[in-house]
């Protein structure tokens, strides 16, 4: 074989091995010694020594055991070098002794649920939850998760390091919490992956690769959350809801890029299998007896989707959900929603003075949704001086410049 | 690895309990320590006496600057601590719920530094 095909081999086998097992790795290594930076810096070292290796020796049979040797060679220099006086020598034996039982093992242990459990600790500030996992168990860089969650990639790095010391330093455990703690440990996971699937959702276009990309990973992460606790119905929750948001992610937009709202959306525009694989999740999820945030979003995806396709108004069973959700997780945010629902059971007016009591919360100051809902209201009501300045208000504050069309087209469209 | 549960609280609400009142968190400390001390995990603690008795020492300059009263200035003081040997934060921070602290004022967890490499 030529240097170069070999080169070529070496490299596709490592991409493969990194898109299958990165996560796996770093989750391995991090849970034995509770440092995820070590972890990582550990196993980019093996990367690197596999590709100038594996051209010259040809790629191993088992790669990523020979992955695992080689980091767990590297940790041990990293953990000598960066922090000799933190971890003694015994232990640090102990570690290697243990590694390399598990190297000899046909199949490294799946403890990415760990890894994740570890990084939305709550002793973990909860807004890097989502980045760090999107780093530890994806392999994301700090530049690529800093653009999606709107900062810099010198301050998102700074701020992944910091909650790895974190990690490190408080003796933060990389394990899934006892049944009795699970579903409350669970929701501050299931959190973090929807705050990164919302951050990559935000470009309904899909023409933003690193936003793209992002709801994608969030997909994957949620994908094998189901997957590892097949009994969580919260987690199978949290699917079924993003597989109804992905199912509608391109019907967003017509033809010339401009936004469609959901009621003007073509119901055969959306993609059925996804919508059909997100009805089974929650159906099973209604049969593990407990209800969370997660399956009533779900099941208002669901019921708006049953509405469109058959015509037939569920406005009533729409305020209930929204009732129960506001109930459980009272944010303003649902209670906008649930005030456009109200509309249309009881009229705008009514809809108006449920919206009344939000006013004061300064959270929806900046809110474009509830701007937007209350000029909709005004106008059905005929305020429509009123009704225009909370549109100039919600355009005011869109990013997204479809969005921020539509919004000025209905600002317009109001009679003089 | 070796916690530091510091104990913050309002030192006027102790003072404003009836002596029925202060017996029993009394109590509640003393069973709290005693199961501490059965589960093998104390390493050390104690309670601290009033802010009154406490003086801040600088140095700048070369010259010592000796003040009377606590560092922070802030409505809830440090008034005990203690030291508890356990596997993770996990487990601190579950003996820190159970600390009678944690329901009169609140309970700061700090992992210890480990000692230095022999």
């Amino acid at each position: 074989m030529s240097s170069r095909a070999g080169d070529a081999q070496a490299r596709s086998t490592a991409d493969a091995v990194a898109r299958r097992s990165y996560g796996k790795l770093v989750a391995f290594l991090a849970a034995r010694t509770r440092d995820m930076a070590a972890a990582e810096d550990a196993l980019s070292e093996a990367f690197a020594s596999a590709l100038a290796d594996w051209p010259r020796s040809g790629c191993p049979p088992n790669p990523e055991a020979w992955l695992l040797t080689v980091a767990r060679r590297k940790l041990i220099d990293v953990g000598r070098r960066r922090r000799s006086g933190e971890i003694a020598t015994a232990q640090l034996q102990l570690l290697a002794e243990g590694l390399a039982a598990a190297a000899a093992e046909p199949e490294i242990p799946d403890q990415r649920l760990a890894l994740m459990f570890a990084c939305a600790h709550p002793a973990i500030e909860a807004s890097i939850r989502a980045p760090l996992i999107l780093q530890g168990v994806l392999g994301l860089e700090a530049k690529r998760i800093s653009s999606a969650f709107l900062t810099s990639p010198a301050a998102m790095g700074k701020r992944l390091v910091r909650a790895k010391n974190k990690l490190r330093q408080a003796g933060i455990p990389f394990r899934v919490p006892e049944r009795a703690e699970l579903p409350g440990r669970l929701d501050t996971v299931l959190d973090a992956i929807y705050a990164a699937f919302t951050e990559g959702w935000a470009d309904p276009d899909g023409t933003d690769v690193v936003r793209r990309d992002l709801s994608e990973e969030a997909m994957f992460l949620a994908r094998l959350v189901s997957e590892l606790l097949p009994s969580a119905p919260e987690a199978l929750g949290l699917l079924a809801l993003m597989l109804h948001a992905e199912a509608r992610r391109r019907a967003r937009r017509n033809a010339c890029g401009e936004y469609v709202p959901l009621a003007e959306q073509d119901p055969a525009s959306w993609n059925s299998q996804m919508i059909g694989e997100a009805e089974a999740l929650l159906r099973r999820a209604s049969t593990l007896g407990s209800i969370g945030r997660y399956q009533l979003e779900a099941a208002l995806q669901s019921a708006h989707v049953h509405r469109c396709r058959t015509g037939r108004a569920n406005w009533a069973e729409v305020v209930q959900l929204y009732d129960a959700l506001f109930a459980l997780a009272g944010s303003p945010v649902v209670a906008v929603n649930r005030a456009l629902a109200i509309a249309e059971t009881h009229g705008a007016g009514t809809a108006l003075e449920a919206m009344q009591a939000l006013a004061a919360d300064v959270r929806l100051a900046e809110y474009q949704p509830y701007w937007a809902a209350r000029a909709e209201l005004l106008t059905r009501t005929g305020a429509l001086g009123e009704a225009r300045r909370a549109y100039a208000i919600a355009i005011g504050l869109e990013r997204d410049p479809a969005v921020r069309r539509f919004l000025q087209r209905r600002q317009s469209a109001l009679p003089a | 690895m070796q916690y530091i549960l510091m104990l913050y609280s309002e030192e006027a609400g102790w003072s404003g309990l009836t002596s029925a009142e202060q017996k029993h968190w009394m109590a509640a400390y003393q069973a709290y320590t005693e199961a501490l001390a059965k589960a093998n995990v104390l390493r050390g603690g104690s309670h601290l006496e009033s802010i009154s008795t406490a003086t801040t020492v600088r140095v700048v300059n070369g010259k010592s600057q000796v003040l009377d009263g606590p560092f922070m200035d802030s409505k809830e003081q440090l008034g005990g601590y203690f030291i508890i040997e356990v596997p993770d934060l996990d487990a601190a921070i579950s003996w820190a719920a159970r600390c009678p602290g944690a329901s009169h004022g609140v309970v700061e967890v700090r992992a210890l530094g480990a000692p230095p490499a022999p």
